[in-house]
């Protein structure tokens, strides 16, 4: 998911101006806060960290770790100011509290690849605060001036007279003395941890299966709930026979919960052949006739006219285009797509009189959390809520309406005992909240030169913002940001550029999916940019150098993986290469993919990626995450549709919503551009490019040119 | 009808409807959570476990079928291969989100049990019933590889 | 998909052109021993024409590929799990059929079908259906050296019997069953194996 450009470059203003994260980092939680009556056993100097008598670091994270490494690399960046004994440290899920807020939105969140431009200088500040107050305690204990005392894995030490004293011995005198408000933090030239590869925390719990996912809780008297949703958009039940359900031994409960009918059993099994029993009639509702071949042939003719929602206007594209050269048009369609994150949608509810607890692998805790008091009716202060892990979220698991949270309130009310609702795959895939469909038409006209002089485009989709809290950050003179992100701040040098929006009104419901608008963007652009390469017989990779003068990140990256590629040199027979660069979560990504004919068919083989995102936290995540999205990108690329017919989805598990698997990812190399730049996105901008980088290589192949996705059939015929 | 097997060594004896798959018995009923449901239709693997020592997708394998069977999850996978997988699993950080990763080094003991040193080719075999949205397969295969070393002793 | 009403037809055409000769045969054969059926019996050639199809449909034709991954679905696509055939048809590398597929059919439909030892033929007797016309078919089914050194009465027995092969009339939700009746199936078999496995070229 994203939050707009504009706001993730207030973060890094706020950064700059070194005051934003400290305001957050030296208040203690509220829920702490609460607590801190009773003895402490620990020294806690702000709502980030506690440090315990046996020396253990406990960093507080208040972001979601759905596989971003985010656990890892805050705790990094605290540590690094704390200078404490990495070994000794580590993370814990925050509660949700305001302390935790992003520092952009104002509420409890991970998006838009902004946790590390957000919060890693709060995390500093909350280290360096905790790290003064120890020193303090430590020179006070020795009588000696703190100046006069450094610190060093996990230790206070006073060089003069050979002394050191762990973190753990000073807790007590520690938790006495004022925490200062603001220190001086670390020149990033003395870090010890931040930027070296670093191993993540969550590992062994997660390979020897300790980690607690959502779907791993239990409580005592939990029961396993799920619902029958209606087939279509809108629909609700009409009416239900509950009799074969009930007859199904283990089955306890059925009754209509307003998204559909909820069964209540003593297990998962019980309640699935429970459900499957059921007997529904349903009022379809509107929705009932949604197609998404008729859904393509209307984005396609609205995108025939220019919106007069101009999201970019550079000179004047249209009387450009009248007078070029050459003139080129393209349409390009893109299809709704389900996050299908591994651990499928659920949430554990234990509903009191007058309190409520949940657990949940969120990627929206303040919202999440509001949505569950308001549902239960009960004052937020008495509804708790735990992050888990997340077994994947990709945008999903940040929902402003909290679709499955409020349901699965709604099953605890009608249960009276704690409850754990679950989707199976089949309600995730139809379950909406996708990523729009998309359909972009580019025009282009060359001058006799063959020089680029105009380019417009028209975008035709889906806003999933409006409507919604975020509705005043991000949609601006009726332009949602996220529809034109990667279209609009187009980085090539065209004297005439129009990038226009036609907002649509369907019921298929939306949501941010990995990377957002440059997920449809990126393909768009650097494809017809590759198109229009082809047409003028200019190499794709001289035409983005001469387009990108003044872009100096952008040719950063885009040289390097070209270089790392061997662009330029002849590949093996039968391979072609193909290349893309973009910019998103202010990050930057350039990849060469590199395909060839196997058996007749074109096959993903290898991929140079070079990657700009400014001073690495944990070079090893960077990898990481940029190895991950080419295969996700990949996924999408090859084989996610969701489709609509009659109104209903077409898809439902992984045979007809198809993942990537381990025999078709290609090699994957990543080239690290080293910069001073502050931190920026990682688990987003690495999709975008993987599109167009391989669709550009198979047009290379095979000359033929894909404008749709998911690539069919003949498409990958070589 | 009782079903009697057992799960990492212990006597598990399971009554109730015979057509329950095991994954539930393993993460309901025993508490046995590193196991995982992903989608209940043997296309992700990420509930695969080991049934007389062989890979199995424990969701869509009913109770009745395991009358007199050893199991074996994650828990207590064990042994110079558990080992070696899980070192090398580690050394590696392979899990990013880590839903499917059990699953996965479950396969990847079954597949080198039958095969010490595989190619990549034949991990493109023995895992491709895998499934990872995070898209982990570059470091599967090279974990894969590195325990194979590791057992083969001439890890560094 | 391979379309289930050509099959029928293609299978009607043959009953209709074969139909004299299997009412001579089927008179022929009334005054021996064997019950009296109702299906008429057919010729060894109008019998295998009945076999063929059936071995061509996608129940069948899936664990008979020409390569070494068997295929799936009704449109025969290849196994989408990489899955290949092994030292001795039940998959390799950890990935076994019963890995996944059980010994019997699941209640959903996109489960993975089951029946006992699911598995393909052995590499060192593939049993290719998968593109191979009548009469190659029928030459390599008859043929011991390539049909794992089977009597006529062994492969009626495997044909007639196995569970594997009865799983084709009853393949689970989601799955279309052999297109030609079982009964038809059976007596053709019988007629075919009576008929000494008579192949399509054994005229010319």
């Amino acid at each position: 998911m994203t939050s707009p450009t504009f706001s993730r470059r207030e973060l890094l203003r706020l950064g700059a101006a070194a005051g934003g994260g400290l305001l957050v980092a030296l208040q203690l939680p509220v829920s702490a806060r609460a607590l801190m009556g009773a003895p402490v056993d620990a020294f806690v100097p702000n709502a980030f960290v506690r440090v315990a008598r046996d020396g253990a670091v406990t960093v507080i994270v208040n972001k979601a770790e759905m596989g971003q490494g985010v656990l890892t690399s805050l705790c990094m960046q605290l540590a690094e100011e704390l200078d404490a004994d990495w070994s000794r440290v580590h993370g814990e899920f925050a509660p949700v509290d305001p302390v935790y807020a992003h520092p952009g939105y104002g509420i409890q969140m991970t998006g838009g690849s902004t946790s590390t431009l957000g919060m890693g200088e709060p995390m500093r500040r909350a280290g360096a605060a905790a790290r003064a107050v120890l020193v303090d305690a430590a020179a006070m204990r020795w009588g000696v001036p703190a100046s006069e005392c450094s610190t060093a894995v996990g230790r206070v030490l006073h060089a003069a007279s050979g002394r050191a004293l762990d973190y753990g011995e000073l807790v007590d005198d520690a938790a006495t003395l004022p925490v200062p408000a603001d220190v001086p933090l670390k020149d990033p030239a003395r870090f010890t941890l931040v930027g070296k590869p670093t191993h993540r925390l969550d590992t062994p719990d997660k390979v020897a299966g300790r980690a607690v996912f959502g779907l791993d809780v239990d409580l005592p008297g939990m029961r396993v709930a799920l619902v029958a949703h209606p087939p279509t958009f809108g629909g609700r039940a009409k009416s239900f026979d509950a009799g074969a359900a009930l007859a199904i031994p283990g089955v306890e409960r059925v009754f209509d919960v307003g998204s559909g009918v909820a069964v209540v059993a003593d297990g998962f099994w019980a309640a699935k052949r429970g459900r499957d029993a059921l007997v529904i009639e349903w009022d379809e509702g509107p929705n009932a006739s949604l197609s998404s071949d008729e859904l393509a042939a209307r984005y396609l003719e609205l995108a025939r006219t220019p919106s007069d929602l101009v999201a970019r206007r550079d000179g004047d594209a249209e009387a450009a285009l009248a007078s070029a050269h050459d003139t080129y048009t393209v349409e390009y369609e893109l299809p709704y797509l389900a996050h299908a994150p591994m651990e499928p949608l659920n949430c554990v509810v234990d509903l009191r009189a007058d309190a409520m607890e949940l657990w949940i692998g969120t990627q929206f805790q303040t919202l999440d959390h509001a949505a569950a008091a308001a549902t239960a009716g009960l004052p937020p202060d008495e509804v708790r809520l735990h992050s888990t892990f997340l077994g994947g979220g990709f945008g999903r698991r940040a929902n402003p309406v909290s679709d499955y949270v409020v349901e699965a309130v709604k099953v605890a009310k009608g249960t009276g005992a704690p409850i754990k609702l679950m989707w199976t795959r089949e309600d995730d895939t139809r379950g909406g909240y996708y990523r729009p469909m998309w359909t972009s038409r580019l025009r282009a006209g060359l001058d006799a030169d063959g020089a680029l002089v105009a380019w417009a485009h028209t975008i035709v989709g889906q806003s999933f913002i409006k409507g919604t809290p975020f509705e005043g950050f991000i949609i601006h003179d009726g332009i949602d940001g996220t529809s034109v992100e990667g279209a609009e701040d187009l980085p090539y040098a065209i004297p005439n550029v129009r990038v226009d929006l036609h907002t649509t009104d369907v019921a298929v419901p939306t949501l941010w999916w990995r990377s957002v608008g440059h997920s449809h963007t990126a393909f768009v652009v650097e494809s017809f940019l590759d198109e229009l390469a082809h047409a003028s017989h200019r190499d794709p990779l001289a035409l983005r150098r001469e387009l990108l003068v003044g872009h100096d990140r952008h040719l950063g990256v885009l040289e390097r993986a070209a270089q790392e590629a061997g662009w330029g040199t002849p590949p093996q027979p039968g391979h072609a290469r193909g290349l893309a660069v973009h910019f998103s979560f202010e990050s930057y990504v350039a990849m060469v993919f590199e395909v060839a004919a196997v058996d007749g068919r074109v096959r993903p083989v290898k991929v140079d990626v070079a990657v700009d995102c400014g001073r690495m936290v944990n070079p090893d995540t960077i990898r990481a995450q940029l190895e991950g999205a080419v295969g996700f990108g990949l996924t999408a690329t090859l084989y996610s549709a969701i489709t609509l017919k009659d109104g209903r989805v077409e898809q439902g598990n992984f045979h007809d919503y198809k993942l990537l698997r381990v025999h078709e990812m290609p090699e994957v190399r990543v080239h690290l551009v080293a910069s001073d730049a502050p931190s920026t996105g990682i688990g987003e901008p690495g999709v975008p490019p993987v599109a167009p980088a391989f669709c550009n290589a198979l047009f290379a192949l095979t000359g033929r040119r894909v404008r749709r996705l998911p690539l069919r059939d003949e498409d990958l015929r070589a | 009808m009782t079903i009697h097997f057992t799960v990492n060594g212990r006597a598990v004896s399971v009554d109730g409807d015979p057509s329950r798959p095991l994954l539930w018995v393993l993460r309901e009923t025993l508490q046995l959570t590193g196991t995982k449901f992903g989608c209940g239709a043997a296309q992700c693997g990420a509930c695969t476990v080991h049934v007389d020592g062989r890979a199995r997708r424990s969701c869509v394998l009913p109770v009745l079928s395991l009358e007199g069977t050893a199991v074996t999850t994650i828990e207590g996978l064990a042994g110079e291969v558990g080992d070696a997988l899980v070192r090398a699993w580690t050394e590696l950080d392979v899990p990013q989100c880590g839903w499917c990763q059990t699953g996965q080094i479950m396969s990847a003991a079954a597949l080198l049990s039958e095969r010490r040193e595989p190619s990549d080719a034949e991990i493109d075999v023995g895992m491709s019933g895998n499934a990872c949205r995070c898209a982990t397969y570059v470091r599967i295969r090279k974990a894969i590889h590195r325990a194979s070393a590791l057992l083969k002793g001439g890890a560094r | 998909m391979i379309p289930a009403p050509k099959i029928l037809v293609r299978v009607t055409a043959a009953l209709l052109v074969l139909g004299v000769t299997a009412f001579v045969a089927a008179c022929a054969s009334s005054s021996g021993d064997a019950p009296a059926r109702d299906t008429p019996r057919l010729s060894a050639s109008a019998a295998w024409d009945v076999i063929y199809d059936v071995l061509q449909s996608p129940r069948c034709l899936n664990c008979h590929p020409a390569g070494d991954t068997p295929l799936v679905g009704d449109e025969s696509l290849p196994h989408p799990q990489n899955v290949r055939r092994g030292p001795n048809g039940s998959g390799v590398f950890g990935m076994r059929c019963d890995t996944c597929h059980q010994d019997r059919n699941l209640s959903d439909a996109h489960l993975p079908p089951g029946a006992p030892n699911w598995h393909l033929p052995h590499p060192a007797l593939p049993l290719i259906f998968e593109g191979r016309d009548k009469s190659a078919l029928c030459e390599q089914l008859r043929d011991p050296a390539r049909n794992g050194r089977k009597s006529p009465a062994q492969l009626a027995e495997h044909m007639l019997h196995d569970p594997l092969v009865l799983w084709g009339w009853d393949p689970g939700p989601g799955r279309a069953a052999v297109p030609i009746p079982r009964e038809v199936f059976d007596a053709a078999v019988e007629d075919w194996v009576a008929g000494d496995c008579g192949c399509p070229d054994d005229d010319g």
